[in-house]
């Protein structure tokens, strides 16, 4: 089966319980359709570069999947229909990625900067 | 005579070579160094992109702007 991985912006508004029970939700859609849901993370809520439905902040969901298109489908619908989900970016990939994303990398590096200088 | 001719050092890309960062559109902070202050794409003659390379990280950023994590314009 294709390997694809999926990005989607909920609303603001939701608690982070509620956003991550989204990610359950489509998960499961995945699974109904004979697809498999890989991996996924949970960006947190993150300050957009411009508005999306007048929001200016989102809960970022990734998620890898491995599922056939016609799963991959009926999710992105799903997705598109339900009132929470702001966006979504299904992107085919050749192989997964061991490990967490860039965008988990950055949050843990974070915490332990501070002393690095201003550069430019 | 006493004055050099202008030469300029030869540029490489920085996408190739053994440690060379691989073109993401979940990485922002490596993006971000390829976009003007305005949002717009630096060309590849200024920041040594090769061609190939610059085409893959034109993807990576518009996708990245899909999804807001980049500016389409500033201002």
């Amino acid at each position: 089966m294709p390997l694809y991985e999926h990005v989607m912006i909920a609303r603001q508004d939701l608690s982070n319980t509620q956003a991550e029970g989204l990610i359950e939700h489509f998960g499961t859609v995945l699974a109904d359709n004979d697809g498999k849901l890989v991996d996924f993370e949970y960006w947190g809520v993150k300050t957009m570069a411009y508005k999306i439905n007048k929001n200016r902040k989102g809960h970022y969901a990734f998620l890898r999947s491995d599922a056939p298109a016609s799963a991959v489908q009926e999710m992105e619908r799903l997705m598109r229909l339900h009132e929470d989900v702001m966006r979504v970016l299904t992107i085919k990939v050749d192989a997964h990625e061991e490990g967490p994303s860039v965008q988990m990398q950055k949050r843990e590096e974070r915490s332990d900067r501070g002393e690095r200088r201003e550069r430019r | 005579m006493g004055t050099k001719p202008f030469f300029r050092r030869r540029k490489s890309d920085p996408f190739e070579g053994d440690n060379a960062p691989k073109i993401d559109y979940k990485d922002t902070r490596l993006l971000q160094r390829y976009i003007s202050e305005r949002g717009k794409i630096v060309p590849a003659r200024i920041t040594a992109v090769g061609s190939k390379n610059q085409r893959a990280l034109a993807r990576a950023i518009k996708r990245a702007r899909f999804l807001a994590l980049l500016p389409y314009a500033v201002k």
